[in-house]
């Protein structure tokens, strides 16, 4: 009996399968919890059972409830056992489960590396495939390192599964053990053309997605990808390979030229949306990286914008979400070709989907103009009203804010209408943004003189119905436009019509339930508005109106004084007293609106945010030093309390109150401003120091009185769209007025229209409905200039600030197009001119060349001896001279075996003397150390030498000075090595490790040091980023910089100047094993011998003969390349035929050769 | 690819795919997070929203919502695409697939998602080459088990 339950109760066990479980749980929906604390247990004892199946089994079942959240850690070790089974069917699920439920921090991991690499190199391949499916989930940098041999291997696998898997999980091996990508890598890169088209696009994956990290250690695969991009037809792969493009372009913007082309081609061909979007983003990235305003690439912006548009009108909601993505990054850059669709980004925020019109209004800030702002922002506030959700309104709101404000209110032609609108968005309800509404009221109302009477009018019907805004909610966020309406209404009083309104709307009981901040404000403009109604009643005989203003004042300000904020508390008792005090001088008849008016006396301007940085130090003036002598510790605690209340003075007003009287105010008041007026530093009021917008004659710009005839808003009532309908109208009749002008002035007209050919009515015509002069902020007086003011580096909109009808100036144009294509060939061009599609243009050039080569050839067969020059009827006397100088040649070889170490001091002579014929004209100085950095501190010029003794190393020499009146210190060289060069550390420094310079720099010294690369391959130029970090110090501190540079090894850098006689060269151009290309320099009206010398110099060859115009040369590489060159000069006209054994060091120096001439 | 996960319209989750190293607290976090965001976009939404500092590109086929997480410079379509050929395998494999099949067989529907993706990269972008794979493996499979209940027969 018990034995046959405990075979039911195993049978049971061994029968609940996965799907039991899932079964078991759906059925269990009420108590799931409870239903799976049983199988857990179940799982448990199944688990300690022998039988494998049973284990997996179990495992199985713990991977899902792992899914469902459920802890399964503690069974890692019985996951280990069931990935060890040998048969397939619970290895994958053991696998499976590892690869759900391992992570870094599971400790069994570690007994997993043997069984790995077992199934690794088990003959079957699932086996292999499941053991690395699951490694690329659970790889741990310990599994990687012990693993990545293995992969390696397998990824010569004879199996195309096993190599596609392998190459994939090498990414994966890296992310974790990145000492293995050096050795991995040339068998990686194998794989790009593995004969599998699977293994191929997975390789194509891996290299990608390391180079989007790091593209510029990747540059040199460009030409291979360039390959495989023009022949694949896979979209996958072709999509990763384009995103690289996109990656390494801005690092070397010749590929991008490349690129645009066979990019072009595909966004024409392909009819993939996906390789279409990728096309359309790195055409853009090339664009860009490609500093805009090509002309000849305008056609590309217009093809990406036109197929960005049929993505935006497509019905798919995703096309047309990435289609705005996409627009939105050509916005940054060209502006104008985006402008054009503006219609069509105005439907789109009709959209049903929130996160297109969000990617719509992005679009839209970059789009506005003086033209079409207020038709965007009516368009704009109908979605306000009829937004939903309080995100996407806020969103709106602010962008709404964002466009009009935009560069100072650059597109806003009437400030009434941007007033009103302000006004309108406060009835927004629930809106976090009440604060930002008001902070532009305040800000338009200071800085707009001319909007003040309308905006004040507007603040008051505001108070006025404070009720509508408060509402019901104490937390309601727009409450926050009271505080700038009281404000306003308080500091432009004398524009108020009734002032005595608004006073008793400010005094209102309601007012009590607004947040302190507010109410404090709420008091002291209250104050101000009494002020300005005991003004209006003075010298009337009937006194009684000023009275019952008191009275009112009297009445109402208790309530304040009683405030629990003790601001308003302080505020109000301080203005009941006063006012009280008035009130005594009232009855007595004394007139007192002057006095008191002249509390609240003075203009106040906004000041730049920047102005205190700008205050220049006088002479003379320590800021440092101290004062008096630093008080004792005790001491400072006790004043710390005071510091404190004198920093929460609030910003907004002027002035202080204090119960003292008010002669002794006036006196108080007296000496400040003869203070101020004698201290050149205070920022004055005085008009004089008030900038202005439009900046020449301002002053004899009439300020236009607001016409009133546009009716004051009724609470509630939109009234903006007056503004547009009056703005069309108004713009009407200027336009008729301007065609009658037209008519007269035509010729005058088209001058101007050619400028500004932004549609029928241009910019420039539109001008804004009243003469406003905006107040700029203020600076002090004598602020320096200062060009970096407004260039905030995080300010992403700064892009966009381009005048677009300016034409464009000189400088604007690319100095360099006209030679550049030529001169800037990339190596990759180069490399692959066969495979590579080119342009006409550049073929016939080529065929050219390739014709004269031709010729050449045959001639050197008719005499073998005479190799290069094509007339040698030279003269005995033209012998005798080569022969002079043969001989000056090698005894200059001789000295140069003596300083042979030298070569950064000793190569600029040597060189020199070798090319120059001593008869002719001096030559001009040149120097072979470029800059390679520079800040306020330092600078480092550079020069790169061979070595002969060593075939892979080269000597960088730096020279550093110090520019600063500071002592630098503790200076560390340190460079991010490549695959092909590194620098040489000394042993027992880490790969990352920076070097010591081994000295210091006194200020104004300069000093040398040399640092050892040692490079694989030469045949490629090569760019390495490094970092210099030193102490700077000074007699009081020491501060830490660093500066960045880029160590640019050339291929000339690899060149040593190396002497050859006429015979050996004439043998070496025998052999034939030497591999010919030419260059052709234009426009050269340099002396041959400076051009030989220049040579000789810049690239490090020496001259083997020269007769007349015609010099054969020759350099060796520091791996033995012979590099070979022969020029010619005929009429400004320099021709280079080179031959050497290796075609892409050649093509690279030929390069270097023809910068070297584009430069002077 | 950074992630993939299934989930029902009620939520449940039916399968995940990690392929960046997370613990398993915030893998829990960043499942609820994104299954209640995803669930509460509107049907006629686009498939994109940008979450983190990812992209997130989802997609609902009948009950079930695919969604994969991709770095800011990847392709939005070519994920869509991604999603799209998953979906294609899975109703190859068990024959016009429904929710069910995914929950009751949910290890078949990780195999092939691994046979698909590996380590977050597609691996094989030939639908054919990926079912072979997969019945090869399972062929594999049901040799052994054949082959076990004599093993089971035989022990008592």
């Amino acid at each position: 009996m018990a034995l046959k339950i405990v075979k039911g109760s195993i049978d049971r066990m061994f029968d609940k399968n996965l799907q039991d479980l899932v079964r078991g749980i759906r059925n269990h929906k009420e108590d799931e919890a409870k239903y799976i604390s049983t199988c857990i247990d179940e799982i448990k004892q199944e688990l300690k059972q022998d039988n494998i199946a049973v284990k997996a089994n179990a495992v199985c079942k713990l991977t899902y409830l792992q899914m469902l959240g459920y802890d399964v850690s503690w069974a890692a070790f019985n996951i280990v056992e069931v990935m060890s089974s040998s048969k397939f069917t619970y290895k994958r699920i053991g696998y499976l489960a590892a690869s759900q439920c391992f992570h870094e921090g599971t400790d069994v991991i570690m007994l997993t590396t043997n069984q790995i690499r077992k199934d690794l190199s088990s003959p079957n391949q699932y086996d292999t495939g499941v053991a690395l499916t699951g490694l690329s989930c659970f790889v741990t940098p310990d599994l990687a390192r012990d693993l990545a041999n293995d992969i390696m291997t397998l990824m010569s696998h004879t199996k195309p599964y096993i190599r596609k898997k392998a190459v994939l999980i090498m990414y994966k091996v890296f992310l974790k053990y990145p000492e293995s990508l050096r050795p991995a890598f040339p068998r990686l890169k194998e794989k790009l053309e593995d004969p599998d088209p699977g293994v191929q696009s997975a390789a194509v994956n891996v290299i990608c997605e390391l180079a989007r990290r790091n593209p510029k250690n990747y540059l040199s695969l460009a030409p291979l990808f360039f390959k495989l991009m023009t022949s694949s037809t896979n979209n996958w792969v072709l999509i990763k390979i384009i995103k690289l493009f996109g990656a390494l372009t801005p690092l070397e913007p010749r590929l991008g030229k490349k690129l645009i082309e066979p990019l072009t081609n595909l966004i024409h061909s392909t009819s993939a949306m996906s390789l279409l979007y990728e096309c359309v983003n790195t055409v853009i990235a090339v664009l860009i990286s490609l500093s805009s305003g090509m002309p000849n690439h305008s056609a590309s912006i217009q093809l990406c914008v036109q197929k960005l548009r049929i993505l935006i009108e497509d019905s798919d909601q995703n096309l047309k979400y990435l289609g705005l993505l996409a627009m939105s990054k050509i916005l940054k850059t060209h502006p104008k070709s985006v402008q054009s669709h503006k219609d069509l980004i105005l439907q789109c925020l009709d959209d049903k989907d929130e996160s297109i019109r969000l990617r719509a209004l992005d679009l839209l800030y970059g789009m506005v103009s003086k033209k079409n702002l207020m038709e965007i922002v009516k368009k704009l506030m109908l979605h306000v009203d009829k937004a939903e959700g309080t995100t996407y309104r806020d969103e709106l709101l602010t962008k709404i804010i964002d466009i009009c404000s935009q560069s100072n209110y650059q597109y806003i032609t009437n400030f009434e209408w941007y007033i009103s609108i302000l006004v309108e968005l406060t009835r927004l309800e629930g809106t976090r943004h009440g604060h930002l509404i008001a902070s532009q009221m305040l800000d338009v109302a200071i800085r707009v003189k001319a909007i003040r009477g309308f905006a004040v009018a507007q603040m008051a019907t505001l108070l006025d119905n404070a009720h509508l805004l408060t509402g019901n909610t104490q937390r309601n966020g727009i409450c926050e436009v009271l505080y700038a309406a009281a404000w306003i209404c308080g500091e432009f009083s004398e524009h108020l019509e009734d002032p005595m309104q608004t006073l008793e709307a400010m005094l209102r009981p309601k007012v009590a339930t607004l947040p302190g901040h507010i109410q404090a404000v709420y008091v002291q403009n209250a104050a101000k508005l009494f002020a300005t109604v005991l003004q209006k009643h003075e010298g009337e005989t009937d006194s009684q109106a000023a009275q019952e203003t008191s009275q009112l004042l009297i009445d109402r300000l208790p309530l304040f004084v009683q405030s629990a904020n003790l601001e308003v508390q302080e505020r109000a008792s301080c203005i009941l007293q006063l006012v009280k005090y008035i009130q005594k001088l009232q009855q007595k008849n004394v007139e007192v609106a002057e006095e008191v008016t002249a509390l609240f006396a003075g203009e106040l301007n906004p000041v730049a945010p920047k102005a205190q940085k700008k205050v220049p130090i006088p002479e003379g003036l320590d800021l440092d030093a101290w004062i008096n002598e630093p008080p004792s510790e005790s001491e400072s605690e006790d004043e710390k309390p005071k510091v404190v209340f004198a920093k929460e003075e609030p910003k907004h007003y002027r002035s202080r109150h204090t119960e003292v009287d008010e002669k002794e105010l006036a006196r108080r008041r007296e000496v400040r401003k003869q203070e101020q007026a004698n201290n050149p530093f205070y920022i004055k009021a005085s008009p004089s120091s008030q900038k202005v917008y439009d900046a020449p004659g301002v002053e004899h710009i009439p300020v236009v009185q607001i016409d009133l005839s546009v009716p004051l808003k009724v609470p509630g009532m939109p009234m903006s769209d007056q503004y547009l309908k009056l703005e069309e109208e108004r713009r009407q009749k200027e336009k008729a007025e301007r065609k009658k002008k037209e008519k007269k002035k035509k010729r005058e007209k088209r001058g101007k229209g050619r400028k500004a050919d932004s549609g029928p009515e241009s910019e420039e015509d539109i001008t804004p409905a009243h003469q406003v002069d905006i107040v700029t902020e203020e600076m002090p007086e004598n602020a320096l200039p200062s060009d970096d003011d407004d260039k905030d580096p995080n300010d992403p909109h700064k892009a966009l600030d381009i005048d677009l009808d300016k034409p464009l100036a000189d400088s604007e144009k690319l100095p360099v197009r006209t030679h550049r294509p030529e001169v800037l060939k990339s190596p990759a061009e180069d490399r692959d001119s066969k495979s590579v599609p080119q342009e006409t243009k550049k073929k016939s050039s080529k065929e050219k060349k390739e014709k004269k080569k031709d010729k050449e050839k045959d001639r050197k067969q008719i005499k073998p001896t005479v190799h290069w020059f094509p007339v040698q009827k030279s003269s005995k006397h033209k012998k005798k001279k080569q022969k002079k100088e043969k001989e000056e040649k090698e005894k200059k070889k001789k000295k140069r075996h003596h300083h042979h170490h030298h070569h950064g001091d000793a190569g600029g002579e040597d060189s020199v003397q070798n090319g120059t014929v001593e008869e002719e004209e001096p030559l001009p100085p040149m120097s072979n150390y470029s800059l390679l950095a520079e800040n306020s501190y330092i600078k480092m010029v550079y020069d790169i030498q061979g070595n002969h003794q060593d075939e892979s190393k080269v000597v960088v020499s730096v020279i550093f000075e110090n520019k600063s009146d500071s002592f630098l210190k503790s200076m560390e060289f340190n460079v991010l090595d490549s695959l092909n060069s590194k620098l040489q550390r000394p042993e027992g420094a880490g790969p990352h490790d920076g070097l010591t310079v081994p000295f210091q720099l006194p200020p104004g010294v300069s000093n040398e040091a040399r640092f050892v690369f040692s490079v694989q391959s030469i045949v490629m130029p090569q760019k390495l980023k490094g970092t210099l970090t030193f102490i700077v110090k000074s007699d009081e501190s020491s501060t830490h910089e660093k500066l960045d540079f880029k160590l640019h090894f050339t291929c000339t850098s690899y060149l040593i100047t190396t002497p050859c006689y006429s015979d050996a060269y004439a043998k070496l151009l025998e052999s034939g094993d030497l591999k010919g290309s030419s260059l052709r320099l234009e426009g050269i009206n340099m002396p041959f011998h400076h051009l030989l010398a220049r040579i000789c110099f810049h690239h490090h060859f020496s001259v083997v003969e020269r007769i007349d115009s015609c010099a054969s040369m020759y350099s060796r590489s520091i791996q033995g390349h012979h590099v070979c060159l022969l020029v010619k000069t005929s009429d400004q006209t320099v021709s280079i035929d080179a031959k050497c054994d290796e075609p892409s060091l050649l093509g690279n120096v030929l390069d270097e050769i023809k910068q070297t001439f584009s430069k002077c | 690819m950074q992630f993939m996960l299934l989930f029902s319209r009620q939520g449940k989750l039916r399968l995940q795919k990690w392929y960046v190293p997370l613990s398993d607290k915030e893998k829990k976090k960043i499942t609820r997070e994104l299954v209640q965001t995803v669930l509460a976009r509107k049907p006629k939404m686009c498939s994109f929203l940008e979450w983190r500092d990812l992209k997130i590109v989802y997609k609902r086929y009948a009950s079930l919502y695919f969604c994969c997480a991709i770095e800011d410079q990847d392709n939005e379509l070519i994920t869509l695409e991604i999603i799209h050929r998953y979906v294609e395998l899975l109703d190859k494999y068990f024959g016009s697939v429904c929710e069910l099949d995914i929950i009751f067989n949910f290890e078949k529907a990780y195999f092939i998602l691994d046979e698909f993706l590996l380590g977050g990269e597609a691996q094989e972008t030939s639908k054919k080459n990926v079912l072979k794979a997969i019945e090869q493996a399972d062929l594999l499979q049901e040799n052994f088990s054949s082959q076990s209940p004599h093993n089971c027969l035989s022990t008592p």
